[in-house]
């Protein structure tokens, strides 16, 4: 649904995003990481046809968003960030006004704007004018707005930002819901989103893709992906090291595997050696890896890197 | 055409909703009632007509309208609904025409409020009332010079003070370009073409030809290219922010 092409987009001499490529189909939610200024937002303005890209191309659901700007706007919702809206209007104006852009009139509108005041949670709220509403409420009117016309393709711009805790929960899993249907991409920097929400995730940094992979793909690329934690009564760390790198943690131990391909090997080893040894094991585990430390490894200059 | 009328729709809304809206109304028809009846010696001129009505028209105006058209574009990127705006399947022709029919039919709706001065002349006197509605022509479309100006210079900046200042600078060369005291200064030193041509970028030259009940072609003609090169360029400067 959406195809981006060697996309670059300079400010001045400042490349802003450079050359970036990928494609979201329908069914896919990718969520799109990187610091801040990274280029996540100029890239999502150049898919929403906001901005003009210096360079490249995309489209949406085929359409070239630089050659035939309406169609590919009409296939897109879009958040944008902050989540902008008229704080003189009222929840139910404002969604009026989108469904009107949306070419939606009379009772296709009435019932379009029915469904996105209760997917938002917005029906408290509705004559109340958008600058007397909490930010929660502002943002979902917002997203309210880009879900109006039922798009096909999503974009959204920080899409929990501002929310609290629940209000996070209810919006990931309204991302994961919807991206059943549609192609959906939303741009973050909260890690656990990406586990919570995306089938699929990029990060950007200083405007090239660093990293493309599912959630999984991503954490394995994590330096303790494979580990063993294990924390077990008798146990040394001169022992464990004949498995692989033994860090010592408070009361525990963790071993690293000696090469990522034995990876599955090493959980076994160390079972076979507590048995043999006959260590108390209070707990155990394998880790996964996290995301974070992938994303602080390729994300801090080289200078930062330790 | 459906998108512009949506538009509109919601700048009249948001103008009607706001308390700017009616503090510009209550000041606007302060100021002409003072400048009229006051200033302008309606009564002592002993004759029935809106000439001291209209006659102050430039300068209010140069005031006033810049005050309605800042808010135009300088608010929409200040808070970030210009984004969203025009990632609407909306053209940016259509946003800046509808925001502009907006604010024109606005200040119409104030100029519309006068209304009681017509009655007033009618009842001291015979006015000529087709003089009356040429002159009403003359300054609607005298505001919606001023305005695209206004909305030109509210696209140029996110702080809506500049783009006041801004206008009123721009609207006051309008002006002057055609005003007596200014053209009697050039006169010292250019050849009468020169003037004329200058003269011909005023607004008030063409104003004062509607005051006088004369509805030219040409005079409409000046005002409606004002108005169409102004919104041209609000369109390129948009698309300068957006190009980056």
């Amino acid at each position: 649904m959406i195809r981006i092409d060697n996309l670059v987009k300079s400010f001045g001499t400042k490349r802003a995003v450079d050359g970036i490529s990928f494609t979201v189909e329908r069914g896919e939610v990718l969520g799109f990481l990187g610091p801040n200024g990274a280029g996540k937002s100029t890239t999502m303005r150049m898919i929403t046809g906001f901005m003009p890209p210096t360079e490249g191309s995309v489209s949406v659901g085929g359409y070239d968003v630089a050659e035939s700007p309406l169609e590919a706007k009409r296939l897109i919702g879009y958040l944008p960030e902050n989540a902008a809206s008229y704080p003189d209007m009222t929840v139910q104006g404002f969604l009026r006004f989108a469904a009107e852009l949306r070419g939606l009139s009379g009772g296709a509108r009435r019932k379009a704007i029915n469904r996105v005041v209760e997917l938002c949670f917005l029906d408290s709220v509705l004559r109340q004018s958008i600058d007397t509403l909490s930010k929660g409420y502002k943002h979902r009117t917002c997203l309210a707005q880009a879900l109006i016309h039922d798009p096909e393709v999503l974009v959204m711009d920080e899409p929990t930002d501002g929310l609290d805790p629940n209000q996070k929960h209810e919006v990931r899993n309204l991302i994961r819901e919807l991206g059943r249907k549609k192609a959906i991409v939303f741009s973050t920097h909260i890690l656990e989103e990406v586990d919570a929400a995306c089938t699929r995730a990029i990060i950007i940094d200083r405007g090239k893709i660093v990293a493309n992979g599912t959630p999984e793909e991503l954490r394995a690329m994590s330096e303790l992906a494979g580990a063993v934690t294990l924390q077990a009564r008798g146990a040394t760390a001169e022992r464990l090291s004949e498995l692989g790198r033994v860090e010592k943690l408070n009361g525990a131990f963790r071993i690293y595997p000696k090469d990522k391909s034995r990876m599955a090997q090493l959980a076994q080893e160390v079972v076979e050696m507590v048995n043999l040894h006959g260590w108390k094991v209070e707990g155990m585990y394998s880790e996964r890896g996290e995301l974070d430390e992938v994303f602080r490894r390729i994300t801090l200059p080289d200078t930062v890197k330790k | 055409m459906r998108n512009v009328w949506t538009i509109v729709k919601r700048e009249l809304t948001s103008y009607f909703s706001s308390p700017v809206a009616y503090v510009f109304l209550v000041i606007f028809l302060l100021l002409t009632g003072f400048f009229t009846f006051t200033a302008g010696s309606f009564f002592e001129r002993g004759e029935a007509s809106l000439a001291s009505f209209f006659g102050w028209h430039p300068w209010l105006y140069l005031v006033l309208v810049p005050a309605v058209g800042m808010r135009l574009w300088a608010e929409e990127r200040r808070s970030g609904t210009l984004e969203l705006l025009l990632t609407m399947p909306v053209a940016p022709w259509q946003a800046i025409v509808a925001k502009f029919v907006a604010s024109w039919v606005f200040i119409g709706v104030a100029l519309a409020l006068t209304f009681p001065a017509i009655i007033t002349v009618n009842i001291l006197g015979e006015p000529d009332n087709g003089m009356i509605i040429a002159g009403y022509l003359g300054s609607f479309f005298l505001a919606g010079a001023y305005l695209a100006v206004a909305c030109m210079t509210s696209a140029m900046t996110r702080n809506q003070v500049v783009a006041f200042i801004l206008s009123v600078v721009l609207c006051l060369f309008l002006i002057l370009a055609g005003f007596n005291p200014v053209t009697d200064l050039l006169t010292r030193w250019a050849n009468p073409a020169v003037i004329d041509t200058v003269a011909a970028f005023s607004v008030v030259t063409h104003f004062d030809n509607f005051q006088r009940g004369v509805i030219d072609l040409r005079d409409l003609v000046f005002f409606l290219s004002v108005i169409g090169f102004a919104l041209f360029a609000t369109g390129l400067i948009i698309r300068g922010h957006r190009a980056g």
